[in-house]
């Protein structure tokens, strides 16, 4: 299975946007990229930017790799995503409406009632609420593969809490300061403003009561999250409170947070803390991450809660297969962007398919996420692939697959030179009053020679992504 | 505006950083002590875990008093909370918590020292590298202070730290006097022996103060010069007058900041008087130890009521 390189395609040669690079690169002493590769991870590791990874005590504080190398997106291949993402997350917020309103996309048939009324996504306490400024999903992380020229395709839509922004912004600020000559000869569309349009986005939905600016809060689990290094992150650069449940408390029909100086009201929360865990009243009763009452002030419309409570049921892995439907129902259009083929497993004949060749496909969790749970049939041994088929029986509807696609690959620098890995693409998209889409993104890369899994949980690492200003 | 769990995280952080120097520098003035002295080292020693209050906790471990087991006990045992080791992490953990009240430079610098400590205090210290060791703990925490103060904002964030250094630095200064108070105690004979000029240079030393010593006093130790030094002179930066001095300070911006006056005020106030009026004359007519013993309750109970009073729970 040749995979489509995006420097170097086996038959076209090097591709347009990798010139002024390669030109470059050809001009540097290998030596001198080894030990720039070095710097990176120093650098990583000075400031701080570890993530953890699950069931593993000892390294409970790790680096995710990363690539010295650039993954490179020309001006015209940007603004055609750009358009598929936009009227793919229109599509998400219409359809979130509509599901807890109307739910005209059910009475119509084109999804099945039973998929969403006994998914543990949908949530019931979300029906007829209806957030302030009518957003909700705000933050979204729209993972892109590619297989060709022109072949992309949404492979999950992360429309509850997506991470990864931070080392978009961290490769970036790293890439500037190792390679600064290079930065001059080439123009790259900006990401670094990426946190003033969040909280610009976030002041943008704050409830209609909240008189002057808003006050913004980052709520996270704790320091000892996976994914807290981004919280602290993305709360320092925009210039607000980092708060866990510990410091929120509802006040006189308020979430309101505990200062040195007294309980602060707050206007708008991001929240880093799954749904279930968001109110223990109203959730799970032994969280003790949420706020106690904070969907009361919700339902009052006295604070945004970005992403709203209740978003999961629109990237649901059951549901991502009928996004094609849910985009032409809502917009009017046929999908710019497409998905991947997808056999729910729910249904007897697909199941069967499945199957007969589990060991062609890729089967994920549904519910799943962070590449845990999922099979990957062209990697796996016979003895897994029945261990799995096994699971698979015993609960169908828990399982989607689809065809092991022939990611395409971009250069990694290896102690041999360049070698292609394969790559896939996170862009991150804002919505408020308007959407925005930050000019570049996260590109994961599957380190290991011909591994097709990127997630960082699986050794994967992360690429620089740029989009050319041409 | 801060949150009364960032004020914690910041006081802590500090209160650590301070802690985990100090037990350098208590090892330190031990570990001179017992080279220079062949006899009843062990006494020494055991009064360096006096003062680091963890006499007790080392003598469920180990019945030896050496200078591998204190310093291994001090300085690298995470069985231990209030070792250099524990310190640092505890500082660390503390910084991570509160990383978007810090700078850049500061928050790395914490960092870097909790990396280069735990790879330096990895395996147990050969006793050969232990002056080494000791000046690699004191110039992390010199860098740590050297980026904070260089670099943060002066404000509530700033304040909140300082609090932490100080009640910490006080209480340090405080134990270390009261667990040697009785060779500082006025003798028959004022020239002291060669034994008690070795006792006086190891408390000073264990405070860096005994060369500035010289700069303000005789070039001979006396004891109440000593006592006078530690505890009331208003130059010196690890007296209980010049850290009360600081505390009063930031506690009074706190209060004009937030346009509001707590309990905490009311103490420092009064622990600030009592210093400013008192003579080295009247502390000793009134008791060195029990003095000293008063202040120690009296420091702990305001970093108690700070805590009350800006809602660190």
């Amino acid at each position: 299975m040749a995979a489509f390189d995006e420097m170097l395609p086996e038959v076209s040669g090097l591709r347009r946007p990798y010139q002024a690079y390669d030109r470059w690169l050809k001009e540097q002493d290998p030596a001198r990229l080894t030990q720039k590769m070095e710097d990176a991870e120093r650098v990583f590791r000075k400031t701080g930017i570890t993530f953890a990874v699950y069931g593993e005590q000892e390294a409970s504080e790790r680096l995710i790799p990363f690539d010295i190398v650039p993954r490179i997106i020309s001006g015209q291949e940007w603004r055609r995503l750009t358009q598929g993402i936009e009227q793919r997350v229109q599509a998400l917020n219409a359809f979130l409406d509509d599901i807890y309103h109307r739910q005209e996309i059910l009475r119509a048939g084109r999804v099945p009632k039973e998929l969403v009324a006994k998914n543990e996504a949908f949530l019931p306490e979300m029906i007829g609420v209806r957030p302030p400024a009518g957003v909700y999903t705000h933050i979204i992380g729209v993972d892109i593969v590619r297989i060709g020229e022109n072949e992309f395709y949404v492979l999950e839509d992360n429309a509850r809490t997506p991470s990864g922004v931070s080392y978009m912004l961290e490769n970036r600020e790293t890439m500037m300061q190792l390679f600064p000559e290079l930065f001059q000869q080439i123009k790259v569309r900006p990401v670094e403003n990426y946190p003033q349009l969040l909280r610009q986005s976030l002041a943008a939905v704050r409830p209609q009561g909240a008189k002057g600016a808003p006050t913004i809060a980052v709520l996270t689990p704790g320091s000892y999250n996976s994914a807290y290094f981004e919280h602290a992150f993305l709360a320092d650069q925009m210039g607000v409170q980092l708060v866990e449940g510990q410091d929120l408390r509802v006040v006189d029909g308020h979430v309101t947070m505990r200062t040195t100086e007294g309980y602060k009201q707050i206007d708008v929360l991001y929240r880093r803390v799954d749904d279930a865990f968001l109110d223990p009243l109203t959730f799970r009763p032994d969280s003790a991450l949420g706020v106690p009452g904070i969907m009361d002030v919700y339902r009052a419309g006295n604070i945004t809660i970005a992403n709203a409570p209740g978003t999961g049921i629109a990237d649901d892995k059951a549901i991502y297969s009928y996004m094609p439907e849910i985009v032409e129902f809502y917009t009017g259009r046929k999908a710019i962007l497409g998905n991947i083929p997808t056999w729910r497993c729910s249904e007897p004949n697909s199941l069967k398919y499945v199957l007969e060749h589990i060991g062609e496909l890729v089967i994920k969790e549904v519910h799943g996420s962070g590449g845990y749970g999922m099979l990957v049939g062209p990697a796996a041994t016979k003895k897994e692939c029945e261990a799995f088929a096994k699971k698979l029986q015993a609960k169908p509807g828990n399982y989607i697959a689809q065809p092991t696609l022939a990611l395409s690959t971009c250069p990694i620098l290896t102690e041999n030179g360049l070698a292609p890995r394969h790559v896939d693409l996170r862009p991150y998209v804002l919505v408020s009053d308007r959407i925005q889409i930050v000019p570049g993104g996260l590109t994961r890369v599957a380190l290991k020679e011909g591994s097709l899994v990127v997630n960082s949980s699986q050794g994967g690492g992360t690429k620089d992504t740029w989009v050319l200003d041409d | 505006m801060l949150l009364g769990r960032t004020a914690n995280g910041l006081y802590w952080m500090n209160r650590y950083i301070e802690r985990a120097e100090n037990m350098a520098r208590l090892v330190d003035a031990g570990l001179r002590m017992a080279l220079t002295r062949t006899q009843n080292a062990s006494e020494e020693w055991n009064s360096v875990l006096l003062s680091a209050g963890s006499d007790l906790a080392f003598s469920q471990k180990y019945q030896d008093y050496t200078v591998a087991n204190v310093s291994d006990f001090l300085l690298r045992d995470t069985s231990n909370p209030s070792s250099t080791m524990s310190s640092i992490e505890t500082a660390r953990n503390n910084a991570r918590m509160v990383r978007t009240a810090l700078t850049r430079e500061t928050w790395e610098s914490i960092n870097e020292a909790w990396m280069s400590l735990k790879r330096m205090l990895a395996r147990p210290i050969d006793e050969r590298d232990l002056p080494t060791m000791l000046d690699a703990i004191k110039r992390e925490t010199a860098l740590i202070r050297g980026s904070f103060y260089g670099t943060m904002l002066r404000n509530e964030i700033f304040d909140f730290s300082q609090l932490g250094t100080y009640v910490e630095r006080a209480d340090n200064t405080a134990r270390i006097l009261d667990v040697k108070y009785y060779v500082l105690l006025p003798s028959i004979s004022w020239v002291g022996s060669t034994l008690d000029n070795y006792q006086w240079e190891s408390i000073l030393r264990s405070v860096s103060a005994h060369r500035s010593y010289r700069w303000v006093y005789d070039a001979d130790y006396k004891p109440t010069n000593i006592a006078d030094y530690l505890i009331l002179n208003v130059r010196m930066p690890r007296s209980l007058t010049f850290c009360y001095r600081f505390l009063g300070e930031h506690l009074r911006f706190l209060a004009d900041d937030y346009g509001e006056r707590h309990a905490c005020h009311a103490t420092a106030e009064k622990i600030q008087t009592m210093l400013k009026k008192g003579s080295i004359k009247d502390i000793f007519d009134h008791g060195l130890h029990e003095f000293l013993a008063e202040f120690i309750r009296d420091n702990t109970r305001l970093g108690d009521e700070i805590a009350l009073d800006y809602r660190f729970y």
